[in-house]
């Protein structure tokens, strides 16, 4: 008797125990996409939606050209599509012009697109015709993973616009294999006099990058360089501007904008701390791979990816890439956060501070939201939901092309990489660390500038350090040229205007909000 | 005799005239006009504003206009020039002629932006295979990253993906040229380059002209090439107009003043052209 009641309940806590995986299984044997999961329990996943009925009804999404976030969008779609019985037309377009192609029906007051994907910056231009992001959801344990970091990207003043699908910020991606070798450590000592380490200011990272360019320091018989940065002009290379510049001009002591001061709206583009930023990028041209002034985010990708150069800031992208099976350089990078300065600008005092300041760029990511003059909002919702659920977000982290990168704290644990992804353990814990400390702990972080006119701004900041990298102009005058553009495009839209929106921003950046 | 009765018929082409090109040039004058933007969201009436903009404070659209002309008239002359060449070549009895005309005529049936791609992959300057040949020879040209070569890689595309729209051109006027002065200067001894320049030549100019302008039209639109090859970069170094129109409107979302620079830009290459076509007529045929 005693036997069969052992048995008994050895056979319950079997079942009660691979429960979750048997119910896993279900769901990965029909989507293989969540093989390494299984589905996960959660408001939005694949168990929940299943018992949603969409028949006959048609969801539209505008997203971004394949394979950056148009993959998933897609597969996602067909998946849910599978689930509820929902009829899901996905229209992929450029990233130049996902912009316009939502806006021009906005302004017409139609609908053609349920959801339009979008980037986290285009907020205040759409946040008129795009419908807040429901209770229910904001308040379900999924929303509750996300760092506060994001949920402040995808919200304006307090109110979430967008569904958060993704997570990106600039961060400093390096060869370990080469920074921490104790050989190139020996002889970088013995030719320098200095210490070969991961570089704590982008005067270090200049310095290393010039001594590691130009020759083959991996032994595969091709030279290798420095650095691969967005430098072409108009492809984001706004972005690695200002990341560049954050650890001059992002001053802790100095609240009250980085961009603009708020107070009399006076734009700081061209103060020294920026000027600083834009010498040393001119001078990086000296240490990227042939032609790289002309690369945009796919060239960096590719040439940190594929082993080209010793270091590389921008997005996720490119460690991805690097870290994926088929690279020859995986579990031989890690990323550490963006290089510092030895001296901060203070814009109150005019002068320099001599102590090292670090900041920390959320940039951009991609954003999604839901039309408010969609007839199917809900069914809109649900989908995005389920885009991000716990077992979709997981295998779109794993595959670089994809564009998904992590926005949740769970996403934080490095186990995710070592386990799914066979990352090493040290790297997986350097990146994780990385993105911890940038989203969750700074209190020095920058946001992207979010303002009515913002694409204005952006252009004319792309246009004017191309000219300084391109030597058409020294950077003090290609500054001065932006911050004229600059005044002028305040003009035209409004101080006010401006202002009252880069509030909100600088709310974020003085962590008021 | 009443002949009202015609307007029917008219009128469904010219119903079609009006939708696809008056009401167009109508709605971007009007739009010219207008504030419209990311954050005025509404066809406003802001009088010549832009205009005002457009000829005392934006230095770059005149840049642009002005590098748009060097490499447009540049690209030309050398299409006209190739494209001539390779006509006369295959208008000869030459073996494999046929061959060598669909040959000549490839480049222009490929799509321009996946060429553009090509090339781009061609001269990507540490990746590419052109400098990786290059490269046996000590060279290493900068091909995309510096500004006053990117402007030459810009001429080298647009001449191979053109040069065979002229040729098809000048090769369908030669073959439509009458025999009898060429048995004329045969008989007087004329030389080949004789024939060229007082028979060839004089007998092609209408139809030069005519290949001129039409590609001086199309090169004047030059944007995919530049978009794809450059963005415009490096700096400023091959932004062109309508690149620069594009970024106004599609990046910035200036819809306003994009069909400002737009109208103007229209305006100035019908006076261009109409100036061009005529001094060429004047230089070109002798009366």
């Amino acid at each position: 008797m005693k036997t069969i009641k052992t048995c008994v309940t050895a056979l319950i806590s079997a079942l009660l125990v691979f429960s979750p995986v048997a119910y896993a299984d279900k769901w990965s044997d029909q989507f293989p996409h969540i093989k390494a999961t299984g589905d996960i329990p959660g408001e939005c996943s694949y168990e929940s939606m299943s018992k949603k009925d969409y028949s006959g009804k048609t969801l539209k999404i505008n997203t971004h050209a394949v394979p950056v976030m148009g993959e998933p969008t897609a597969l996602h779609a067909e998946q849910f599509a599978k689930l509820t019985g929902a009829k899901v037309d996905v229209t992929h377009t450029p990233a130049g012009d996902l912009y316009a192609k939502a806006m021009v029906p906005f302004q017409a007051g139609q609908a053609p697109y349920d959801i339009v994907f979008g980037f986290s910056n285009f907020i205040n231009d759409w946040k008129r015709y795009l419908e807040p992001v429901p209770k229910k959801y904001t308040e379900m344990r999924q929303m509750k993973d996300v760092t506060k970091s994001h949920i402040g990207v995808a919200s304006w003043d307090g109110v979430m616009y967008q569904f958060p699908v993704d997570g990106d910020r600039h961060y400093l991606k390096y060869r370990k294999d080469v920074i921490d070798n104790p050989k190139y450590q020996k002889k970088y000592k013995a030719d320098t006099g200095k210490e070969l380490r991961v570089p704590r200011t982008w005067k270090e990272y200049g310095e290393i990058a010039s001594y590691f360019n130009g020759w083959d320091w991996d032994g595969d018989g091709e030279p290798e360089y420095g650095s691969a940065e967005v430098m072409k002009k108009d492809d984001l290379m706004y972005a690695a501007f200002f990341s560049r510049s954050v650890a001059y001009s992002k001053n802790p002591r100095t609240p009250g904008g980085f961009f603009f001061d708020l107070d009399t709206m006076k734009p700081l583009i061209n103060n020294p701390g920026f000027v600083e930023a834009l010498t040393d990028w001119v001078e990086a041209t000296k240490y990227v791979p042939p032609g790289g002034i002309n690369f945009g985010l796919g060239d960096e990708i590719g040439s940190f990816g594929g082993g080209q150069t010793l270091f590389s800031f921008s997005w996720d992208d490119a460690l991805i890439a690097a870290m994926q099976d088929d690279s020859p350089i995986k579990n031989k990078v890690a990323a550490a956060p963006l290089p510092g300065a030895d001296r901060v600008w203070n814009r109150m005092t005019n002068r320099w501070e001599n102590q090292y300041n670090q900041a920390p760029y959320i940039v951009w990511g991609w954003a999604v939201g839901v039309a408010n003059k969609s007839k199917v909002k809900e069914m809109a919702f649900d989908y995005l939901c389920f885009f991000a659920n716990d077992a979709n977000h997981q295998a779109d982290l794993a595959i670089g092309r994809f564009g998904v990168n992590p926005f949740k704290k769970s996403d934080f644990d490095p186990n995710i990489y070592i386990d799914t992804m066979g990352w090493d353990p040290e790297i997986a814990k350097s990146y994780t660390d990385t993105l911890l400390e940038m989203e969750e702990k700074s209190k020095n972080r920058v946001f992207p500038l979010r303002v009515p006119g913002v694409f204005e701004f952006t252009s004319a900041v792309a246009t004017g350090t191309s000219k300084a990298l391109a030597g058409q102009l020294s950077p003090q005058e290609a500054l001065d040229e932006v911050a004229k553009e600059w005044e002028a495009i305040l003009n035209r839209v409004g101080k006010d205007n401006v202002k009252a929106a880069y509030a909100v921003g600088v709310a974020m950046e003085d962590n008021k909000l | 005799m009443n002949f009202k009765h015609k307007f029917v018929f008219l009128f469904p082409g010219l119903f079609v005239l009006i939708g696809i090109l008056i009401f167009p040039i109508i709605f971007t004058i009007r739009l010219s006009f207008s504030g419209w933007n990311s954050y005025t969201p509404e066809m406003n009436f802001i009088g010549i504003t832009n205009y005002i903009r457009l000829f005392t404070d934006d230095p770059r659209f005149w840049e642009s206009f002005f590098r748009l002309s060097f490499l447009s008239v540049t690209t030309v002359i050398l299409q006209y020039i190739i494209g001539f060449s390779l006509a006369l070549m295959v208008w000869r009895d030459i073996k494999f002629k046929r061959f060598f005309r669909v040959m000549f005529l490839i480049p222009m049936m490929t799509t321009p932006v996946i060429m553009t791609v090509i090339w781009r992959t061609f001269f990507h300057e540490s990746l590419g295979p052109v400098n990786d040949l290059l490269g046996a020879f000590g060279v290493g040209p900068k091909w995309l990253s510096d500004p006053a070569t990117a402007k030459i890689t810009v001429i080298i595309v647009e001449v191979w993906q053109w040069t065979p729209f002229m040729f098809l051109l000048l090769l369908a006027g030669l073959l439509s040229l009458p025999k009898e002065p060429f048995l004329a200067a045969a008989i007087d001894g004329a030389s080949a380059f004789r024939k060229f320049v007082f028979v060839t030549f004089p007998l092609m100019a209408p139809i030069s002209i005519g290949a001129i302008i039409i590609r001086l039209i199309e090169a004047s639109k030059i944007m995919d090439t530049v978009f794809v090859l450059t963005s415009g970069g490096p700096g400023t170094a091959t932004e062109t107009s309508s690149f620069y129109i594009y970024i106004k409107g599609l990046r910035e979302f200036q819809m306003g003043y994009a069909a400002t620079l737009s109208f103007t830009y229209l305006v100035i290459m019908i006076i261009s052209l109409t100036i061009i076509a005529k001094v060429l007529t004047k230089l070109m045929i002798k009366e």
